[in-house]
């Protein structure tokens, strides 16, 4: 398995196709020029004798090159974050010498003199004429290939390098998408950073449906909406925070006016209910998938699809309306499982974490081995519950959990009931020391633009609609929560300041 | 006869068709494609033999190929004329649910 034979597949049925388009200046390449790029770039990888590709860039057509070539090369490819400091760049890059280095004109000079780094400019990587055309026919096929490392955001302490191999990214795209099911007019709209797994798994899905992937490297609400309706856009992945800002955007219009975006898709945190209700009535004709997955399980895992979304919605049922927080169900061969502390298996609607199992998963880390136990079970470290039906329900970080009086509180049913509040648009639930109860519920909230309220009438809000224990002991106002660039609340900040 | 390894490519010696393996059985298994052994995908073929009348249904790039059971699944990564089979026994062509997009 290698995730190339996806891409020759594509240049094999559709070479002539756009399959990338930088939404900056407009480049763009076809299925078989992406092909022979890998191709070519696969022999200057060879040549320079390193054993990683790292990509230290933002999105251009340099990203899906840089990931095929590096593919057929049989080194991992390695996309770092660029927006860490220089000292936390050097560490990751100390750890994935020697490297074959891809980056912008500024840093290629300041990389120019180390020795375990080969580094070129973004734009000595895209022109053909620096690399010879030949190099071998064929690619590795041994599925225990890594084909890339992703370095974990680090919200929790120093990032880990999750290993992802060749049978992991191509299980889980021959899992979720079917090969050449976009027609010609389809086009993909990518806003995700190149370090995350959604931007790895854009390009591989992009690729194997055989859509036109536009790429947006600097994300703001009226970019997306310009270039998406610039490029007839059939298609997006958006992170939660992306969306609301898109809403916020189009406040006061009627609709968004994108007529071609048939598909939405969003994932990697918790999606306010406000926040998609408000989606989908700006958004009548598109169908909205929300998409659950980690790092470690190459993406995607559990799905709540567009029929879900118009059912929960119009839905007088409380349990059925609940249904448009949810993350919906396994994807095809993939299991879940809610445990408790103990690793009982835990039944409908109880709260544990939530553990996987699939071709997908790989829940290895570099230097560290795979934590998988015996049975293939990965522990995600979230979590959650499943009702009757086998609908998932995202409940925070397992390390979230406040612990108050022998008690286990969810901080984010808290923060649901805090946004439901009008003059609230953000809400932070976090565990403080407390004397008497071991840890007492502590919030920060963000006031909508023009709002007032006061910390006795949110407590008293909380109050009317859970149980006491919930009532956070303090609340303040604060202009806005620490989010990271993909939308993660950052929740050990929140703890710090509110402590 | 030959057990399959999980990620293998194969191509076929009568036809332009090629699969990989998907996922398979811990047992020998005689894969053929139009009726001839299937080769490593870097033989080189010199001279190819006609296609078994029997099984020359064809195979699609993109389509997954069953055994009955479903212990044994290929990927057409290759268009070809001839038909998979496992022991003699010709492959069904596997059913896929189109799921939303996701990303």
């Amino acid at each position: 398995m290698n995730i190339m034979m996806l891409l020759e597949m594509a240049a094999a049925t559709y070479p002539e196709r756009v399959a990338f388009m930088d939404g900056a200046d407009g480049s763009a390449i076809t299925y078989q020029g992406l092909f022979d790029a890998a191709r070519s770039r696969a022999a200057s990888l060879t040549a320079a004798g390193c054993t990683r590709l790292a990509k230290l860039d933002v999105s251009s057509l340099a990203t899906p090159i840089g990931l095929f070539s590096s593919a057929w090369a049989g080194m991992p490819y390695v996309p770092l974050n660029y927006r860490l400091t220089e000292a936390e760049i050097t560490a990751l890059l100390a750890r994935i010498t020697p490297a074959y280095l891809v980056t912008d004109e500024n840093r290629q000079q300041s990389f120019s003199g180390h020795g375990d780094i080969k580094s070129v400019s973004r734009a000595h990587f895209l022109d053909d004429s620096e690399h010879a055309a030949e190099h071998k026919d064929d690619w590795s096929m041994d599925p225990d290939d890594v084909a890339v490392l992703l370095f974990t955001s680090g919200t929790t302490g120093v990032p880990k390098a999750a290993v992802l191999r060749q049978k992991h990214l191509v299980s889980y795209i021959l899992g979720a998408v079917e090969f050449a099911s976009a027609d010609e007019s389809e086009a993909a709209l990518v806003c995700v950073p190149p370090y995350h797994i959604a931007g790895i798994a854009a390009i591989l899905s992009s690729v194997y449906a055989g859509r036109r992937a536009v790429q947006l490297s600097n994300f703001s609400a009226e970019a997306w909406l310009e270039l998406a309706r610039r490029e007839a856009i059939t298609t997006a992945f958006v992170v939660p925070t992306m969306l609301a800002r898109i809403v916020e955007a189009l406040e006061g219009e009627g609709s968004a006016n994108l007529p071609h975006l048939a598909s939405l898709s969003y994932g990697g945190g918790k999606m306010p209910q406000r926040v998609i209700e408000r989606a989908m009535a700006l958004f009548p004709d598109t169908d909205f998938s929300n998409a659950y997955g980690l790092t470690e399980t190459s993406s995607t895992i559990a799905v709540l699809g567009p029929d879900e979304h118009r059912d929960a919605a119009a839905s007088e049922d409380a349990t059925l309306r609940r249904r448009l927080v949810s993350v919906g169900i396994p994807l095809p061969g993939v299991d879940i499982q809610i445990r408790d502390e103990a690793g009982n298996v835990l039944g409908p609607n109880q709260r544990g974490e939530i553990y996987v199992r699939g071709e997908q998963v790989s829940g290895e880390y570099e230097g560290k081995g795979r934590l998988t136990d015996a049975e293939g079970w990965f522990p995600t470290r979230d979590a959650g519950t499943m009702d009757e039906a086998g609908y998932l329900f995202l409940e925070g970080r397992a390390d979230d959990v406040i612990v108050r009086g022998g008690e286990n509180l969810s901080p984010g049913e808290i923060e649901d009931v805090l946004l439901m509040h009008p003059a609230v648009a953000d809400a932070a639930i976090v565990g403080i020391p407390d004397e008497q109860w071991g840890e007492a519920v502590a919030a920060a909230v963000v006031l909508r633009p023009g709002e007032s309220t006061s910390e006795s009438e949110l407590q008293a809000w909380v109050q009317t609609r859970m149980r006491s224990s919930r009532v956070p002991k303090r609340v303040e106002v604060w202009d806005e929560l620490p989010y990271n660039e993909t939308g993660k609340l950052l929740r050990r900040l929140v703890k710090a300041r509110l402590q | 006869m030959a057990v399959l390894k999980t990620g293998a490519r194969l191509k076929s010696a009568v036809c332009d068709g090629e699969v990989m393996v998907v996922s398979a059985p811990a047992a020998d298994i005689t894969l053929t494609c139009g009726g001839a052994d299937m080769v490593d995908s870097a033989t080189n073929a010199d001279e190819r033999a006609a296609i078994d009348p029997d099984h020359a249904v064809g195979i699609r790039i993109g389509k997954r190929y069953i055994t009955e059971d479903g212990g044994l699944e290929l990927l057409c990564v290759k268009s070809g004329d001839g038909g998979l089979a496992a022991d003699g026994a010709l492959l069904l062509q596997k059913d896929t649910k189109q799921l939303p997009k996701t990303d």
